[in-house]
């Protein structure tokens, strides 16, 4: 009799194997069919500058559609693309517009994606708050991030090592960052960020490594930033303009230099219930929580 | 010098480097005990992470871990061991037991983010299974059979051989000495390869990166197809991409993935003493 | 055994010493099968690696993929900063592992009271078990603000890196170095006394050249633990993909090693585009080092005491 224990073993090991060759894929986005079922998921991934944005809206949508479940990734805005274009998420978080060759590819998958503009971010350039150094023009940032500039004497302070800290290459930020600040927009421009920047796999560890750091720069989305815990340098968009401090309204009014849009990305003509979380994000109380986390709201329409 | 103070100097330097080697292992210990023993709770370990992460528990990437640790098991075992069981018991001495055994240590020498990378290609993607519990567990599951199938088989092989004559001569199948004379003896054995194996899955975060972790989802999974939040990678999470995050739920999820793991060593080295201790032969 | 044969036998081939019945026949089959999966499962990693990988090597030209300058936004992709970042942090991690493991090892054999040595062997066990993650956690939380204040520009340096690997593999060498000198015999050092040698001098005259080719294993076997690591290293290095210049701060400098790029890159990229299978080309670069690792330490002390040693780390 106890023979036949071990066949039913074997034999229910088997089926188990059977059972999971057979399935496959289970869509993510195929729940899309239960629409009015009693639990919609969506899911919504990329980047990493957006996910706790992304994170407070989700908690905060629980109370408007108990019965809609927003499931939030990180990962970097390429990430979240990079799955839009492969149909595995509904929406697709960015801190960067969507680049030309991503259209291409999405495209080439039948996916037409469609953006939608959910809040700006002004970037702010955080040093220690031993450091001397308040205010900084864009060109020399550019000087001090691609690794021309190596001592902080020569920006006006002291007389000590520049040690750079910068977001993974992965991130929307550090690609803006390049782009707008490093190569000041010129696409002739190839200046890179300097070897040794220390890149950090999150928006934390700039933070971090700053605040404990005297000689280290870095920059990160304001809403990562606290004054309370690191500077904020004042920039100024050539030697001739006004200085200018990271804020909520400085981003808001346009005056602060290095600021971008960020965005949320689905396929065209997304069903009702995402539509409706979209709608909700970009109203009054979806902005309202872009406010509380330090990231600069749409102005109203 | 002399010869004798030679010796004492010796075997003094060798008890500093021992004393150095052990106490930051007690400090690491202690530190992250300390720390993180104020914010363990019911709540902490029964509740959802809330405001962000801020707040709440790690009740989500707990029953994570405690899924992809079963998932483990299921995947691991019947293979590890049916493997273990060949090798002690039916394996000739010939090239393919010896490419066998090859092959076992050369899986145990693989970086564990190249298993991540293996499960990306072959689980969440060819076999076309998402990023889910299924992929997890089958990439953690892999991962773990070179320690199980190295214990087990050590454990068959100390059950002393005049067991399986005796039971031949009585006119037992071979498979039969196996299941009823070998396996219960060799039990213990089996299951300290099992826990230490399952401790080993359960702390890992690099093979479950890109085939399960998920960085928050609302709700808990629902099947072996769904993302999971899961303890290491939360931690990952926490101390690293959530801004403003309290020091003490860092540490509390430290103390608790560290207490997970440590009590499967525990028990395995429970397990393995016990079975010294009755072992008469 | 209880059990009694009751299913026919009529026409079932039977030999001298076992009833056979297709419920036996189908377990034995099963467990042969279940006997050549680890030589398929290894066969498969391969296999995946380099149909994802492969397209890295055919069109990167090899100069340029061993180049020293690895910026994938724009294509670069050099792999010598990473592996020379891996060979830095690895290099550290043996060379404060190597003596503090040894000498451990050489005092819970030869000189500690067996009190002590039940009292430190489940320490060591302990240290086996601490997820590299929690490691990883600490390094960046205490112990790199204390290596900046020690002095170096940042805390975050391939010595950061290399301390918290050393503790991670020196289960692997104390282990493996304790049943080498354990497997050392006894009439050696009862030898060595008896002709007035003193007891530093058994030790290092006597029953460290016997324990060599074990003590080799331990090494090479640490090495491999320290080489593959991921979360811990990712989270303390810093992670600047420049080749370190050589000199004597060069374990002070950020470095960016191949396990930590994976790992913190393949979220991000597009699958099927020349980035993935770049970090799928460094996955078959780490599993080919692991095979040669393994290949040299069998070399060296043969299959047998491989496989003891591989669990040595363990427990």
């Amino acid at each position: 009799m106890r023979k036949v224990r071990a066949i039913e073993f074997v034999s229910l090991l088997a089926s188990l194997m059977i059972l999971v060759s057979a399935c496959g894929r289970q869509p993510t986005a195929a729940n899309s069919a239960g629409d009015g079922g009693p639990q919609r998921a969506i899911q919504n991934k990329g980047s990493d500058t957006l996910v706790n944005l992304a994170l407070a809206w989700a908690e905060a949508y629980r109370t408007v559609a108990p019965d809609v479940s927003i499931a939030v990734t990180g990962g970097g805005s390429g990430t979240g693309i990079a799955s839009l274009i492969n149909g595995t998420v509904d929406i697709a978080n960015a801190s960067r517009a969507m680049k030309e060759s991503e259209l291409e590819d999405a495209r080439q998958n039948g996916v037409e994606p469609q953006e939608y503009t959910v809040a700006i971010d002004a970037l702010a350039v955080i040093v220690n708050q031993a450091n001397p150094v308040s205010q900084l023009t864009i060109d020399q940032l550019a000087d001090i991030f691609t690794g021309r500039v190596t001592n902080w004497q020569a920006v006006g302070g002291n007389d000590a090592p520049i040690i750079l800290v910068s977001r993974e290459t992965n991130s929307g930020t550090h690609v803006y960052f390049l782009e707008e600040v490093i190569r000041q927009g010129d696409s002739e421009n190839t200046d890179v960020f300097a070897p040794q920047t220390l890149l950090m796999p999150s928006s934390v560890g700039i933070t971090s490594e700053v605040q404990r750091n005297p000689n280290a720069i870095g920059y990160d989305g304001l809403g990562y930033t606290d004054p309370a815990h690191e500077k904020l340098i004042a920039v100024a968009k050539n030697a001739g303009s006004p200085f200018v401090t990271p804020s909520v309204a400085t981003g808001a009014d346009g005056t602060y230099p290095i600021s971008r849009a960020l965005y949320m990305y689905t396929t065209a003509n997304p069903d009702t219930t995402i539509a409706a979380y979209l709608d909700w994000v970009r109203g009054p109380e979806g902005q309202q929580i872009v406010a509380e986390l330090g990231f600069v709201p749409l102005s109203p329409p | 010098m002399s010869r004798q103070q030679a010796n004492k100097l010796a075997v003094g330097v060798l008890t500093v480097v021992a004393a150095i080697v052990v106490i930051p292992i007690l400090l690491v210990i202690v530190y992250v005990v300390w720390q993180g023993l104020p914010a363990l709770s019911w709540a902490f370990l029964t509740e959802a992470p809330r405001n962000g992460m801020k707040e709440g528990g790690i009740m989500p990437a707990l029953l994570g871990t405690i899924l992809l640790t079963l998932g483990t098991a299921i995947v691991s075992f019947p293979l590890s061991i049916a493997t273990a069981i060949y090798l002690a018991e039916y394996a000739g001495d010939n090239r393919l037991t010896r490419w066998i055994r090859m092959a076992i240590v050369n899986l145990a020498g693989i970086p564990s983010i190249v298993y991540g990378l293996f499960g990306l290609g072959a689980f969440v993607l060819f076999m076309g299974f998402g990023t889910s519990i299924l992929a997890g567990s089958l990439t953690l599951g892999i991962m773990t059979m070179p320690v199980v199938i190295s214990t087990a088989e050590e454990a068959i092989l100390a059950v002393p051989q005049q067991f399986r004559t005796v039971s031949l001569s009585l006119g037992a199948s071979r498979w039969q000495t196996i299941r009823y004379q070998v396996l219960p003896h060799a039990l213990p054995g089996i299951i300290t390869g099992i826990i230490l194996g399952l401790g080993r899955a359960a702390g890992e975060t690099a093979p479950i990166l890109f085939t399960v972790a998920a960085f928050y989802v609302p709700e808990l999974p629902r099947s072996i197809f769904d993302q999971t939040m899961a303890l290491p990678y939360h931690l990952y999470v926490i101390s690293t991409q959530v801004p403003g995050m309290p020091l003490q739920i860092q540490y509390g999820a430290a103390l608790v993935l560290l207490l997970i793991v440590l009590s499967f060593t525990l028990v395995a080295t429970l397990v393995r003493t016990q079975m010294r201790r009755r072992r008469e032969w | 055994m209880a059990v009694v044969q009751k299913s026919s036998q009529i026409d079932a081939p039977t030999d001298a010493t076992s009833q056979t019945n297709w419920g036996e026949w189908f377990i034995e089959g099963v467990i042969k099968v279940a006997g050549i999966s680890s030589i398929v499962i290894i066969g498969l990693i391969f296999l995946f690696l380099l149909r994802e990988g492969l397209p890295a090597f055919l069109d990167i030209p090899l100069r340029q993929l061993f180049g020293t300058r690895w910026y994938p936004i724009e294509d670069a992709f050099g792999m010598a900063p990473l592996l020379a970042g891996s060979l830095i942090v690895t290099v550290g991690a043996v060379v404060i592992a190597l003596p503090l493991g040894l000498t451990t090892a050489i005092y819970m054999g030869e000189i500690a009271p067996p009190w002590q040595r039940e009292i430190l062997k489940p320490i060591i066990e302990v240290l086996a078990g601490i997820p590299s993650i929690v490691l990883g956690f600490l390094g960046w939380i205490a112990l790199a603000p204390l290596i900046q204040r020690l002095g170096a520009p940042t805390g975050l340096t391939a010595f950061t890196g290399s301390l918290i690997l050393a503790y991670m593999s020196l289960p692997t060498i104390i282990s493996i170095a304790e049943d080498a000198l354990y497997a050392v015999p006894k009439e050696y050092r009862g030898g060595a006394l008896a002709i007035g040698a003193t007891q530093w001098q058994s030790i290092w005259r006597v029953v460290l050249p016997a324990a060599r080719p074990g003590l080799v294993i331990a090494v090479m076997l640490g090495i491999g633990r320290a080489i593959g690591e991921t979360m811990a290293v990712m989270m303390v290095t810093g992670n600047a993909a420049n080749i370190p210049s050589l000199g004597s701060g060069i374990f002070f400098q950020p470095v960016r090693t191949m396990t930590a790029t994976i790992a913190a890159e393949m979220g991000e990229v597009a699958q099927g585009s020349l980035h993935y299978s770049t970090l799928f080309a460094i996955g078959i670069v780490l599993f080919v080092i692991s095979f040669a690792i393994n290949w040299l330490a069998g070399r060296l002390v043969g299959m047998k005491g491989m496989r003891r040693s591989r669990r040595g780390g363990m427990l």
